[in-house]
C-alpha cells in the first residue's frame, strides 16, 4: 500500500477509505487484526500520529475496536461493513450523477450512456 | 522534551539571523522546519543544541537553558559529516558508543542491516547515498529525547530519500521524542510531518498543523508553501 495522496483531503481520511474498500472487497475480514500503527505507518510512509487518527476515527464509527495490549480489530458484525458499502456506493453514484448533470445529460441519457459504456467500453 | 524559543534574536555581525523568534515544540510530534536557504533554519537548530547562543531572549530545553552539557539529550544530524575515511563502518559505530551514553548498538546494527550497509567497509569507500544513510543510522541509534535533522536529504537520490523516510518511521519513538527536520525539500516529508514551521528572513512566519492546512487550503503542503512565500515577498 504505497501511496500518492490527493492534496485536498486529509491523509487520515484517505487511509481510512483505503481500508474501508479492502473491507468491502473482503480482503480484510470481520474480526481480523489490522496492522499496528507503526507497521501501517511504514507501509504507507505516513506519520504514525496520522495513522492513529485513522484508527480513532474508524473506532468512533464503530468499524474497528481496540483491544488493550492486543491491537486494533475489525468488528465481528457485518452490518457495519454493509452500511459502509451502501454509503460508499451511493457517494460514488452521487458524484457520477452530479458530473453528468453538469454536462447537461437527462436521467434517461445517463442510463443510456452508462448502459452503452458497460456493453462496449469507452466509445472514444 | 519540550523545546522553547522565547523572543530570540541572533545576529551575525550586522545581519539578523533570527529576529524576535517565538517557538514551542512538543514531544510526540514531527516538525518540518522550512524556508529558503539562509532563512534561519540551521541557526534555530544550533541554538537548540547550545552550539550557538542568542543575543537576546532564551532557548529552553525541557525547561532548562540550552547549553553544551544539555546536549546529551539531543541527537543532531548536521549538514556536514565528520567521518574519518580510513575507519570502517563498525569502527565508527564503536566510536559513537564510547561518546554517547544513550547510544544503542543493537539499534545501530538493525538500522545498518535495513540499509544494507556492510560494517566492514571503509567509510572512504562508501557511496554518497550510503554515507548519508550511515549518518542517519548513527543519529537514530541514540535514545535521545530530541532529534534534530538538518537537511537529511540534501544531495541524495530519490531511492535513498525514500529509504531514509522509511528508517525514520521505523525507528523514531514518537511517544518520547521531539523531532525537528530542517529542509527546503518539503515534498519528501510532507506525509510524515505533524506540523510545519516556516522561517523567512530570520522570522518565524507560520506554524501550522499539516493535515489541517491541507483540509483548509485544498493544496499540498508544497503548493501552499510556494504561495505563502510569494505573498510574503
Amino acid at each position: 500500500m504505497e501511496n500518492e495522496f490527493s492534496a485536498s483531503k486529509p491523509i487520515y481520511r484517505q487511509i481510512a477509505e483505503q481500508l474501508f474498500k479492502k473491507m468491502i472487497r473482503g480482503e480484510i475480514k470481520p474480526g481480523e487484526k489490522l496492522p499496528s500503527v507503526r507497521e501501517l505507518a511504514v507501509q504507507t510512509q505516513v506519520n504514525p500520529n496520522t495513522i492513529q487518527r485513522t484508527y480513532n476515527e474508524m473506532e468512533r464509527m464503530g468499524v474497528v475496536e481496540t483491544r488493550r495490549g492486543q491491537g486494533t480489530f475489525v468488528v465481528e458484525h457485518t452490518e457495519v461493513i454493509d452500511d459502509l458499502k451502501r454509503e460508499m456506493r451511493s457517494e460514488v453514484i452521487g458524484q457520477f450523477v452530479q458530473s453528468m448533470e453538469e454536462l447537461g445529460l437527462s436521467k434517461q441519457d445517463m442510463l443510456l450512456e452508462l448502459d452503452r459504456f458497460l456493453q462496449k467500453g469507452d466509445p472514444k | 522534551m519540550k523545546i522553547e524559543l522565547k523572543n530570540v534574536t541572533k545576529k551575525f555581525g550586522k545581519e539578523y539571523a533570527l529576529k524576535e523568534a517565538d517557538l514551542s515544540l512538543s514531544p510526540g510530534k514531527i516538525y518540518g522546519l522550512t524556508g529558503p536557504n539562509g532563512s534561519g533554519k540551521s541557526t534555530i537548530l544550533k541554538l537548540i543544541t547550545g552550539l550557538s547562543f542568542p543575543d537576546s531572549g532564551s532557548v529552553l530545553i525541557g525547561g532548562r537553558p540550552a547549553a553544551r552539557k544539555e546536549t546529551k539529550n539531543i541527537a543532531y544530524l548536521t549538514e556536514l559529516d565528520m567521518f574519518y575515511d580510513p575507519f570502517r563502518v563498525k569502527d565508527m559505530i564503536h566510536f559513537y558508543e564510547t561518546q554517547f551514553s544513550d547510544f544503542r548498538i543493537n539499534k545501530a546494527w538493525d538500522l545498518l542491516k535495513d540499509m544494507k550497509i556492510d560494517g566492514d567497509k571503509k567509510i572512504g569507500k562508501l557511496s554518497k547515498g550510503n554515507r548519508g544513510r550511515l549518518k542517519l543510522a548513527l543519529t537514530l541509534a541514540r535514545d535521545a529525547a530530541v532529534v534534530l535533522l538538518d537537511e537529511p536529504f540534501s544531495g541524495l537520490d530519490p531511492m535513498v530519500r525514500e529509504s531514509i523516510v522509511k528508517s525514520l518511521l521505523t525507528y523514531l519513538e514518537l511517544d518520547k521524542q521531539t523531532i525537528v527536520i530542517a529542509t527546503h525539500e518539503i515534498h519528501e516529508i510532507e506525509q510524515i510531518l505533524d506540523e510545519v514551521v516556516v522561517v523567512l528572513n530570520g522570522r518565524i512566519e507560520e506554524k501550522k498543523d499539516v493535515e489541517q492546512l491541507r483540509e483548509e487550503s485544498g493544496m499540498s503542503l508544497l503548493e501552499w508553501l510556494k504561495r505563502f512565500i510569494e505573498e510574503k515577498n
